[in-house]
């Protein structure tokens, strides 16, 4: 039997729409910081983004590159896998439709790589058609290092250990390979609302 | 059988909170009633998990602030504004309320009054919880040797166990030196400024005594401390250190 | 975010190894130091537990609580000594 401290509820005190909330989270106003790592000093004018394993050749685009692409600014709701989710969070950055539009493939998975040595798969299907973004803004100022800055990856629609902190590229494969902490049993695929938190759910 | 704890095995028990001690306006000291006890040495620390009805669980590691001889558990903590475990220990929890403990646990970080070297504390902040329990515990088996503490704090109003440390100060061989980093000179008539290497040269213990040395406190502070005090001569081998997280520099 | 050491995980290093193991060392199979399991950097604020050199950085143990069950990988270390009944 479970034993229940009283009064204790964790860090829910936002009040929000449950339809906005998956399964087994809670609303956090604050933006906890998550890390495996130190965190890595990229400065934004070093920092390059490449694609690798494609037909074609790897492509890299460098900071300012980055930047003279189209961006857009975002509002979605995120989902964190240790049960904290932030509703309306702002973004600005480049669709991954746009850098994925230069580059020829028929790979269906890709993996995320980031400085310091993360990694995380995806399937391209979740990477295109308007649902992943290269985001180098946060409520409409440059992102933190602690938050991924310059640049980190943004999927809102999987659990957020998908949106890599300090995304340097994706490398594109033919078959599934697991990213870092789907290697330790973190589920592949990750959809909050099917609450796919470990391999197996 | 559910509930029972095999000898020796680390398993979760329920502690009732028997006492409560407001030690300063974010920080307090908890005394728990256990049914079962092992006993422990100075230095170690407890985990706690606190367990919302909707089975939800949070967990947090704690040094220990009684001593191995007191009749109870006692813990201190302090509220991280951002935490999820310490605003409850600090603001929440009643005298009479369960939560689930499990240890002691940890072997690095504890002095035994059986070594006969002298000791050299030095703490930042919330990082003088360990040292409360090792100095309670000279005290309390008659050890004789020199155990010198150095504690920063930012003022007086965040100091933790001034009463206590006042009234152990010069017994037996303690001796305690505290220095305010954010206090004026008018409020504050002792030592000032941060745990820097002039403040070790003159008040710690000569590297020539070969103290055994504990270094406890935020990352950064536990990393200045434990390099200066190598510069200065410490045996890195003598050097013990616990890094947590803890409000920034203190 | 907060970095730890070995010691603020030493429950759960005891729950998972059954006994104590902050005193225990350990050697990097990356950079070949040999430390105490309390020196450990550890990186707790994330889906797992995951504990580093102190000196390279390179990933030495990662811990994964899954429905209650802890899931160990200690691949970074070249050797690690075991755990002691205190």
């Amino acid at each position: 039997m479970m034993a229940f401290t009283r009064n204790f509820h964790g860090k829910r005190r936002a009040e929000a729409d449950p339809a906005r909330v998956p399964p087994g989270q809670y609303v956090t106003p604050g933006f906890p910081v998550l890390s495996a790592g130190p965190t890595p000093k990229v400065v934004a004018g070093d920092w390059t983004f490449t694609v690798r394993g494609a037909a074609t050749s790897p492509v890299t685009w460098t900071w300012e590159a980055m930047r003279a692409l189209p961006a857009e600014s975002i509002t979605v709701d995120i989902h964190c896998v240790t049960k904290w989710s932030k509703l309306d969070t702002s973004w600005t950055g480049v669709s991954l439709d746009i850098l994925l539009d230069s580059v020829e493939t028929r790979a269906g998975y890709a993996v995320a790589f980031s400085e310091g040595g993360y990694t995380t798969n995806l399937p391209m299907a979740d990477l295109t058609g308007g649902k992943a973004w290269l985001v180098h803004e946060f409520g409409g100022a440059p992102l933190e290092p602690e938050h991924g800055g310059p640049v980190r990856l943004l999927v809102p629609h999987l659990y957020f250990w998908k949106s890599a902190k300090w995304v340097r590229g994706l490398e594109l494969r033919e078959q599934n390979e697991p990213g870092f902490w789907e290697r330790y049993g973190y589920h592949d695929y990750g959809d909050p609302w099917r609450e796919q938190r470990y391999a197996g759910d | 059988m559910a509930g029972t704890a095999l000898r020796g095995r680390l398993t979760w028990q329920q502690a009732t909170v028997t006492g409560l001690v407001a030690e300063t306006s974010n920080t307090r000291s908890i005394v728990f009633d256990l049914p079962d006890w092992p006993g422990h040495r100075a230095g170690q620390h407890v985990d706690v998990r606190l367990t919302a009805e909707d089975g939800y669980q949070a967990e947090r590691s704690y040094s220990i602030a009684s001593a191995p001889e007191d009749p109870h558990v006692v813990l201190t903590v302090e509220r991280l504004d951002d935490g999820e475990v310490s605003p409850y220990l600090v603001d929440e929890l009643r005298i009479g309320d369960e939560v689930e403990l499990r240890g002691p646990v940890g072997g690095h970080f504890v002095w035994e009054s059986t070594c006969d070297s002298p000791v050299l504390l030095v703490a930042g902040g919330s990082g003088v919880v360990p040292f409360r329990s090792m100095l309670r515990h000279h005290a309390a088996a008659g050890s004789t040797v020199p155990m010198r503490l150095l504690y920063s704090a930012r003022s007086r109003e965040t100091l933790i166990y001034a009463d206590e440390f006042t009234r152990l100060g010069g017994r037996g061989g303690i001796d305690i030196r505290v220095t305010l980093t954010r206090e004026n000179p008018g409020t504050w008539p002792g030592e000032r400024g941060r745990i820097d290497r002039d403040f070790l040269t003159r008040t710690g213990l000569p590297p020539a005594e070969e103290p055994l040395v504990y270094v406890c406190g935020p990352t950064a502070f536990v990393e200045t401390v434990a390099n200066t005090l190598v510069d200065l001569g410490h045996g890195p081998g003598r050097i013990r250190t616990e890094r947590f997280g803890g409000t920034g520099t203190p | 975010m907060t970095t730890f050491d070995g010691n603020a995980i030493a429950g759960t290093l005891n729950a998972v190894f059954g006994g104590e193991m902050t005193t225990a060392s350990g050697t990097c199979a990356s950079c070949g130091a040999t430390e105490l399991l309390a020196q450990l950097r550890v990186y707790r604020d994330a889906p797992g537990v995951v504990a580093r050199c102190e000196h390279c950085d390179a990933i030495l143990m990662v811990i994964v609580e899954k429905r209650g069950i802890a899931c160990v990988d200690v691949s970074g270390f070249a050797a690690l000594e075991e755990p002691t009944q205190l």
